[in-house]
Parts: C-alpha cells; sequence; structure tokens
C-alpha cells in the first residue's frame, strides 16, 4: 500500500487543496517546486548541518530503565525534547525557513496555539534575518505568557486574534487571510501536518528525521511507536520510515479532554466525521451543520479541531491504531516521568506516555515513545494540578 | 425552467448591480426582508451568504456578520426552507455562496436538489478549487443544471483564466484585489486586471467582486466589466439601529438607481 501522498496532493481521499482562488499561485508555485528545492544538495547540506548544530540533533533515542521496569516491556524515549527551543517543531520550521529563503520570500508568517511553534519560527527568522509575524487567538495569549515573551525577545511579532475561538483555529484562519492580503513577498510556515498540499507531505518530509534516526539508532525495528497527536507532526516524523514495515505497530494517542464522550474533548479521530478545514479534507470535529467545534484539551498543542489528513487516511486502512487519553491521565503520566526519571515531559507528550498502561506488550518487546517535547512551558498547568 | 440568471445576462449585459448578504443577519428573519427589498429597487440579482465558522477568503464585516448568522441560529436547511416561501414572489436570480464543508455536510447532491427546489442560479463556493470541481463534481453540478462560478484574481495566469471561461457556464467572478473580503480601500489599483480581462474578450460575462464600496468603484469597474458584487459595504450599512427596510433603501439610494425602461 502506498502510505505517502498522491500526486494531486491526497492521501486515499483525504488531504488535497481545498484553497480559494486567491491562494492558487502560492500553494501551485510551493507545490511545483518543494521536492526539487529540498532534495537538491545545496539544501540537504545547509539542512543537515543545522539540524547538528543549531538544534543539537540526532536527539537520543534514551533506553528507561525505571519506566521498563514498572511497566515489564522495554521502553525507549524519543528525546525530541532536547531540541533548541524545547520541541520537535524546530525540525520543520528550519526547513521551511530554508525553502522560504530560495523561493526569495522576505515576510514569514506563522500560526500558534500555545507558543511552540511560534517561538520555533521566531528562532528560525532570528537566524536568517526573516520579518517574522505570529499570529496568536487571543485567549492563547493570555494562557502562555512566557512564550509570548518569548517570541517577542526573538523579534517577532506576535498578532492577537479576536476572532472566532480566540484560539488556534482562529489564529490559522487569521495567517491564511494574511497570505491572502500579501501574497507575493511571504511564506507561510504551518506548524503542523495540516492545510493545503503540498503542507502536509512537505512538514512530514522535514519531521521524517525522527523516524530516520530511530532506525539508525536501534538495532533491527522496534515493535510500537507511539506518539501525541494534535495535528499529528511528531507523529508523522516518527512514523515515517516506518510506515511500510508493517511489523512496527504505529500508536497515536489523541487528547480526549474531559472525556471522548463530554463536549470539552479534541479527540478528532474518536470523534470526527471528514470535512474541510484549513483548506484539507480530514476528520474534523463539527456539529451536523458542518461549524467547526471548538476543542479543548489541557495541552494547548492538542487542542485543535482537526488532524493531519495522512493520519485520516492511516485510521482508515488501520496503518495507525488512534486512541485518546484524558487531561487527568496525561498530567499524572507528566508528573510520574518527572519523578520516575527526571525528566518534565511537555503535556502533549505527557498523553504519549499516557498510554503505556494500556499497552498489552510483552517483556521483550521495544516500545518507543516520542518525546515530541519538554515541560517547562507546562509548569504553571503542572503546579496547578499538584496543589489542588 | 429557465436558469434566471442565464437570462439575466442574455437581456442585460452592463452595470448589472448585485448585492452579497449573509443570511440570518442581523436576524435570522431578515432574508426575506433583504431579499424582497433589494429585488423592488433595482438590484439584478444576489448572493446569498451561508454562514460558515471558518470563513478564511472573508474579512472582518463578513466573519463578524456570519457569525452572529450562526448565533441566531442560520443554517442551510432553514434557509432552503426561507428561500422556498419566497421562491414564487421573488424574480430575481440567486446564487448560493459559502464554504465547502456546509454543502459536504449538507450533502453535495441534497444541496443540489434543494437549489432546484429553491429555484436557485449558482454557486460560488470559493473553496472548492477548480481541480477538484472538475474531477470529482462537475457532472454532478452540471446534471442539476446548477452553474458553478468560479473566482479569478489578479494573479491569474491568462492560461487559467481561458479555462474558468471554458469551465463556466454562467458568469466569472473577477477579485478585484489579492485581499480578503472588504480588506482594502478603492478599486483604481485593479485598472490594469480589470482592461487585461477585457482584452480577452472572453465568452462569460464578468462580475466585479472584493472591495467595491460606493458609486464610484460601480461606475469604475463597470467600464471593463459587465457589473459588480458589493458585500462588506452593504452588511455594514445593514448593520445599524432601525428599520432593515429603511438602512437598505438608504444604502441604494446612493447608486442612483432608475427604474429600466422595459
Amino acid at each position: 500500500m502506498n502510505y505517502n501522498v498522491d500526486k494531486d496532493g491526497f492521501y486515499g481521499e483525504y488531504g488535497g487543496a481545498y484553497i480559494p482562488e486567491l491562494l492558487h499561485p502560492n500553494v501551485e508555485e510551493l507545490k511545483l517546486k518543494y521536492l526539487d528545492l529540498i532534495q537538491s544538495p545545496n539544501f540537504q547540506k545547509e539542512f543537515k548541518n543545522l539540524l547538528k548544530d543549531y538544534v543539537g540533533r540526532p536527539s537520543p533515542l534514551y533506553f528507561s530503565e525505571r519506566l521498563s521496569e514498572k511497566y515489564g516491556f522495554q521502553i525507549y524515549l524519543k528525546r525530541e525534547d532536547l531540541n533548541h527551543t524545547g520541541a520537535h517543531k524546530i525540525n520543520n520550521t528550519l526547513g521551511q525557513i530554508l525553502l522560504a529563503e530560495k523561493l526569495g520570500k522576505k515576510r514569514i508568517i506563522a500560526e500558534t496555539g500555545a507558543g511552540q511553534h511560534g517561538v520555533a519560527t521566531a528562532t528560525v527568522c532570528a537566524l536568517k534575518g526573516l520579518e517574522c509575524i505570529v499570529y496568536m487567538g487571543a485567549k492563547d495569549i493570555k494562557r502562555q505568557k512566557p512564550n509570548v515573551e518569548r517570541m517577542k525577545m526573538l523579534g517577532a511579532k506576535v498578532v492577537p486574534v479576536h476572532s472566532g475561538s480566540k484560539t488556534l483555529k482562529d489564529a490559522t484562519n487569521e495567517a491564511i487571510r494574511d497570505w491572502i492580503n500579501h501574497p507575493e513577498e511571504t511564506h507561510y510556515i504551518i506548524g503542523s501536518v495540516v492545510g493545503p498540499h503540498p503542507y502536509p507531505d512537505m512538514v512530514a518530509i522535514f519531521q521524517s528525521v525522527i523516524s530516520e534516526e530511530i532506525k539508525i539508532q536501534m538495532d533491527g525495528n522496534p515493535d510500537y511507536i507511539i506518539a501525541c497527536v494534535g495535528g499529528g507532526s511528531n507523529a508523522m516524523g516518527a512514523y515515517y520510515h516506518f510506515l511500510d514495515d508493517r511489523e512496527v505497530k504505529l500508536i497515536g494517542v489523541e487528547a480526549a479532554g474531559e472525556g471522548v464522550k463530554t463536549n470539552k474533548t479534541a479527540a478528532t479521530i474518536a470523534l470526527g466525521k471528514p470535512g474541510v478545514l484549513h483548506a484539507s479534507y480530514s476528520y474534523l470535529i463539527q456539529d451536523e451543520d458542518g461549524q467547526i467545534v471548538e476543542p479543548h484539551s489541557i495541552s494547548a498543542g492538542l487542542d485543535y479541531p482537526g488532524i493531519g489528513p495522512a493520519h485520516s487516511f492511516y485510521n482508515d486502512v488501520k496503518r495507525v491504531k488512534y486512541v485518546s487519553i484524558t487531561d487527568q491521565e496525561a498530567l499524572k503520566a507528566g508528573l510520574e516521568l518527572c519523578k520516575i526519571e527526571g525528566i518534565i515531559p511537555a503535556l502533549e507528550s505527557a498523553h504519549a506516555l499516557a498510554y503505556l498502561k494500556y499497552l498489552r506488550a510483552k517483556p521483550n518487546e521495544r516500545v518507543i515513545i516520542n518525546l515530541s517535547g519538554r515541560g517547562d512551558k507546562d509548569l504553571h498547568t503542572y503546579i496547578n494540578y499538584l496543589n489542588k | 425552467m429557465k436558469n434566471k440568471l442565464k437570462q439575466l445576462f442574455e437581456t442585460k449585459k452592463d452595470n448589472l448591480l448585485s448585492i452579497y448578504f449573509s443570511s440570518g443577519f442581523p436576524t435570522l428573519e431578515s432574508t426575506t426582508t433583504i431579499i424582497e427589498t433589494l429585488g423592488e429597487n433595482h438590484v439584478d440579482f444576489m448572493e446569498v451568504g451561508i454562514p460558515f465558522s471558518d470563513p478564511l477568503a472573508d474579512g472582518p464585516t463578513i466573519q463578524e456578520s456570519s457569525k452572529i448568522a450562526l448565533d441566531n441560529g442560520m443554517n442551510l436547511k432553514l434557509l432552503f426552507n426561507q428561500l422556498y416561501n419566497i421562491k414564487e414572489s421573488n424574480t430575481k436570480p440567486l446564487i448560493m455562496m459559502g464554504y465547502w464543508n456546509s454543502v459536504l455536510q449538507f450533502g453535495v447532491e441534497n444541496f443540489l436538489k434543494a437549489c432546484v427546489k429553491t429555484n436557485i442560479s449558482g454557486a460560488i463556493l470559493p473553496d472548492l478549487p477548480l481541480e477538484i470541481y472538475e474531477r470529482k463534481y462537475q457532472a454532478l453540478f452540471e446534471s442539476y443544471n446548477i452553474p458553478m462560478v468560479f473566482l479569478i484574481t489578479p494573479h491569474t495566469s491568462e492560461e487559467r483564466i481561458r479555462k474558468i471561461d471554458q469551465l463556466s457556464n454562467a458568469f466569472i467572478y473577477a477579485v478585484s484585489s489579492s485581499s480578503t473580503t472588504g480588506n482594502k480601500t478603492g478599486i483604481e489599483g485593479a485598472k490594469e486586471y480589470l482592461q487585461r480581462i477585457k482584452n480577452y474578450q472572453l465568452k462569460s460575462p464578468i462580475i466585479t467582486g472584493f472591495n467595491i464600496k460606493n458609486k464610484e468603484d460601480y461606475q469604475f469597474a463597470c467600464q471593463f466589466t459587465n457589473g459588480v458584487v458589493i458585500g462588506s459595504a452593504f452588511i455594514k450599512a445593514i448593520n445599524k439601529e432601525g428599520d432593515l427596510k429603511k438602512n437598505i433603501l438608504d444604502f441604494l439610494s446612493e447608486f442612483e438607481l432608475k427604474p429600466r425602461n422595459l
């Protein structure tokens, strides 16, 4: 089976570029050029050098003895939390900034929810001396103040978005509107494997360094790879080079919020039905009229009503098993890792960790958790939980 | 039944004025009053907006009106009921305009059936791109005789414009500048672009939209194209205290529309 995007930009029936004509020239330019540019030796050389010396890659694949002991199988953590800026997000923003440079773009825009992608974008813009504008929901600006300050220190302009529900989906709408209004000089760095083709594929390619390294770091294939899924970019990166290796079981962990059956959830696959949001056909949390429903998760990075189109396809063809974890379970799992391993994980990654207690693996089986980010940004939430 | 929009373009080729409004705004029941008042006062055709939670091609005015319409409880089913009730009394062509997800969740075929039943003359669905329409939906739309209207912009290539012209069976919607709706002031900057389209001598009528605010813009665009659509400026005009009908008439009076000699 082909798990990659087809020539028209679809994964099965999912994906595509449901864009207004206003965006056609931009998206078409990217579509025609992205593969050649990324594959060119110059690009690869610069990208790899920066991943090594600027980001600090390869990120370690750490065998977690105490977690393994506790759960009774072999647990490895892929330490994306050790990357510069604290998460996997920088792999993508670095790739896209090089692409933007090659395309001659002078102005960079991005959306952000928790601020991790915004920080990663502001960082690479500072590195390359490009103008950076980050759209962020007014509600998120309030709850993620330190990241807002970080972006400003890095020279980015943070634009509060007051439309709709004032969170990530609205920030994405606003970034797309900016792109419509400034089509020629601007490149839009989308933060996940969402949006119109070729973004899902392009972001997956940049994040695929995660699974490329795992293949080298591990002797033989793992039995399981577990990753959290909001839009789904860290999961795509962790799965990418294992998609054709059917013996590797892939698990995607969505945020159930307060529970899949409550209306405060972000478990898109569990709840959603397919539709079009942000120019892509994929599972969505929506009402019967197709209006997008505001999701909820304790982790701002998973608080998105959609999911990358590749994940919708992998769900339907049963290549990846999608499960969900509640806010409470994630918090407990995050705190457990602090105590057991001395690692404070991002709340997003804590969702992947929380699935360990449900996993029925054999003692000799090897399980990789993609530890997508560090938890510094979530201290406030963890502390509030502990003080309750 | 003959398509009203096609009939209109056969009889009137210049200075066409059309109005876009968000259905369900300012109140749930406004749709009927708006269509009746515009129709009685020489507006040539209307675009009935289907409110959507995430209107990514729209500027603040239409975003806000869509949000209010949704809060008022508007949805496609209700809208088609309203349109069905005025199907006999309304003589002007109506076009449905909205985002693809609304149609998708209603069911594409159900949508087309409802359009036929309510005597709708066409559809503008800006985020359903040409390529996907051709591949998956063209046959279906044509089988119900509901013309799809495509957008072109100052950055659309001549080749693509000519392709869109071939695919179009109502009119082409020329977006005046690269912007979201109602986001830029004036359309004088579009002169070179509108002249270029005029020079192409396309088979389809051209209607200019986005950022048309007043009589000057209307007259300017009509030098090059067959007419205009006004959206955001109209929505601002009816988003005022007082009688809806009076607000509509005040807005139209600026355009000095005179009864046509029949």
